[in-house]
């Protein structure tokens, strides 16, 4: 089956890069790439008490999901929806891992239920209204190619749009020393089966043994590498100049994912 | 879909390690639960915890993946020979074309758990033995799974909570839809851990004796420990005797709260509608519904809401955590090859623990077992973060 996709949307959020018009400018080489901590926005379609409870890594992962969205013009309330993550929130596991080493291990339920891997699935439901399935993926450093495969294979299958939301954040210390992310990221996709006046490019995905492709500019190589969500960059800064080209993107050593990108 | 066969299972929980065990609890309505003596929770709770994990070795080139939950997947892919079953198919397939899709909701989550209890007291750092990649991850499990077979396809692991590999069925029949694998070893592997043995507790959601799924006076889950298996591919022609095949599938989200399911089901239903549909069969058509039925008041009630709105009181169901507790992350697969076994010997397995039905549920719910064709089986999986999955899983004609 052929895993060729349209990509109608695209959000993005990381270290100095607030959103896609601004990481887009840098990619195409019209700006600069300086870093600065993540700029995370308060998820205002969450009620009050979700909007309280919602971590960094969830506040990632629906900013990037509503910025393409709203990009595609697609109904959030009808899509479907592929998250992969690296892991949860690593603040939450640090205050439960403490809890439970101590004397007194009563954890707390918020803590407690915003553990689980599919937390920002979960937000993201109660958000949007989406009844639709949800995928909730884990591959290590391999996540967005993971859940691009995941993706592109939904919107092959069942010919509907998919959103796909790839995102990651930050441990302390002292998991930090062991598993070093330093910040939260994280990248969207709306991928449809049709072309639409919204089409930013097409996509054609494979499996291959083509090396991973590293990023040119060093500061940007060190992001794709420190974020795991951020092993998209390849793919999006051919989208981001408007050029055809097929690019390898991190995935399962020896197996690697191929993208043939085509823009609109 | 289209039907692809299960042309292997397995299944290791307390109640014994592969299908004999399981099989004779199941048709026997007996329990594994016991009160909670896991490492040094002592909590006023019942779980179901597997015998001999902390025995489990794993290959010397494979230490680093050590942890409690890589034990009980290595456990659980050494009994019934599903381990070489899956070598029969690498040499068939090639390790290219057998993807690795497994259910977690915890991981190696008791490794990270211990290692806080061994910080350096100066400056708070774990232990230099700890590994995170391979045993904490969420990824890890399937990763120990992959290499320890060599295999080289596409690899994941879904977690979702107690829907998770539920999902990997899904997920799987995709991915061999579109042709990028010819098959997958999918499955469920979920270790007892602090995190939920106290989580759960915080939430008020475990049960103080064994759980009692759908009785009037249950009063939450038994936290159980489990690794399922099974080896998926397209069916072929000749089909080998005794198949069970994978009919359909349906995925939903309640979009309603985070560790509450919708007061109605109606995610529990919409995922039951969308399994039915995949499979294109009807209500009717369904002999057997394993239940989701963890024992919460809530989960039951809003369960059977959903059950008794599709299939009325015409089909029997059961579930089988009051038998095994509740396996999280495995017990999607660890309830498809309960049902696998339902259709393969022919019984209805009864529901360890309960004893006075809810009769606020009206749903024929079965106390004792029933030995009876099945030809279609439902398995029910339900998650916080309102993440719903039901399979068809059948017989041919």
């Amino acid at each position: 089956m052929n895993l060729s996709v349209w990509i109608d949307g695209i959000g993005f959020v990381a270290p100095g890069l607030p959103a896609w018009p601004a990481t887009a400018d840098v990619l195409a080489g019209h700006a600069a790439y300086e870093s600065a901590p993540t700029v995370l926005a308060p998820p205002a379609l969450l009620p009050p008490a979700e909007r309280r409870r919602a971590s960094r890594l969830v506040k990632a992962a629906l900013g990037a999901g509503l910025e393409a969205v709203s990009q595609s013009g697609a109904d959030a309330a009808t899509l479907a929806t592929v998250f992969a993550s690296s892991s949860g929130d690593g603040h939450n596991c640090h205050a439960l891992c403490e809890t439970l080493a101590s004397d007194d291990r009563a954890v707390s339920p918020t803590r407690f239920h915003n553990s689980v891997h599919n937390a920002a699935a979960g937000y993201w439901g109660i958000a949007t209204g989406a009844m639709a399935p949800s995928q909730v993926l884990c591959a290590y450093d391999a996540g967005f190619a993971a859940g691009l495969l995941e993706a592109t294979v939904q919107v092959a299958t069942a010919k509907t749009p998919i959103l796909l939301i790839c995102y990651d954040a930050e441990y302390p210390e002292p998991i930090f020393a062991k598993r070093p992310v330093p910040d939260a990221g994280g990248v969207a996709l709306l991928l449809s089966p049709a072309r639409s006046p919204q089409s930013l490019a097409a996509a054609k995905v494979s499996l291959g043994d083509t090396p991973a492709v590293a990023m040119a500019d060093a500061a940007l190589e060190k992001l794709r590498t420190d974020i795991p969500a951020m092993r998209a960059l390849p793919l999006l800064q051919l989208i981001a100049r408007a050029q055809a080209g097929t690019v390898s993107l991190e995935y399962l050593a020896p197996l690697q994912l191929q993208v043939e990108v085509a823009p609109c | 879909m289209t039907p692809l066969l299960l042309s292997h299972f397995t299944a290791s929980t307390c109640l014994g390690r592969g299908l004999a065990p399981t099989r004779a609890a199941l048709e026997s309505v007996a329990s594994g639960l016991k009160l909670c003596d896991f490492e040094t929770v002592r909590l006023d709770t019942w779980i179901g915890e597997v015998a001999g994990v902390d025995d489990v070795r794993l290959p010397a080139a494979l230490a680093r993946h050590d942890c409690r939950n890589n034990r009980l997947a290595l456990l659980g892919l050494e009994a019934d020979g599903f381990a070489d079953a899956v070598r029969a198919a690498i040499g068939r397939l090639g390790r290219r074309r057998i993807g690795v899709i497994l259910g977690t909701s915890t991981s190696g989550m008791l490794q990270l758990e211990l290692a806080y209890r061994r910080r350096d007291p100066a400056t708070g750092a774990l232990p230099e033995d700890f590994t995170y990649a391979t045993t904490h991850n969420t990824y890890s499990v399937a990763g120990f799974v992959r290499e320890y077979f060599g295999l080289e396809g596409p690899a994941v692991v879904v977690s979702t909570a107690c829907s998770s590999s539920a999902k990997v069925f899904a997920a799987a029949a995709r991915m061999i839809a579109c042709g990028l694998i010819d098959a997958a070893v999918v499955g469920g592997v979920d270790s007892l851990c602090l995190t939920t043995l106290y989580g759960f507790n915080s939430l008020e959601l475990t049960a103080p004796g064994p759980c009692r799924p759908y009785d009037a006076g249950r009063h939450g889950i038994s936290i159980g420990e489990g690794a399922a298996f099974a080896l998926l591919e397209p069916a072929p022609a000749a089909l080998p005797a005794d198949p069970v095949l994978l009919l359909g599938a349906g995925e939903s989200s309640d979009a309603y709260h985070m560790s509450s399911p919708h007061p109605e089901g109606l995610g529990a239903r919409l995922a039951m509608e969308r399994a039915l549909a995949d499979a294109n069969l009807s209500p009717a058509d369904i002999d057997y519904i394993n239940l989701h039925g963890t024992a919460t008041p809530a989960n039951d009630a809003a369960e059977g809401k959903a059950v008794a709105a599709l299939f009325g009181t015409a089909v029997p169901c059961s579930s089988t955590k009051g038998a095994t507790g509740h396996t999280l992350g495995a017990a999607g697969a660890l309830e498809a090859v309960a049902c696998a076994l339902a259709l393969r010997h022919g019984f209805l397995p009864g529901s360890a623990n309960t004893g006075q039905l809810d009769p606020e549920i009206p749903i024929d719910y079965l106390l004792a077992t029933r030995h009876a064709e099945v030809r279609h089986a439902v398995t029910n999986s339900f998650g916080f973060g309102g993440s719903n999955c039901s399979l068809v899983l059948g017989r041919p004609a």
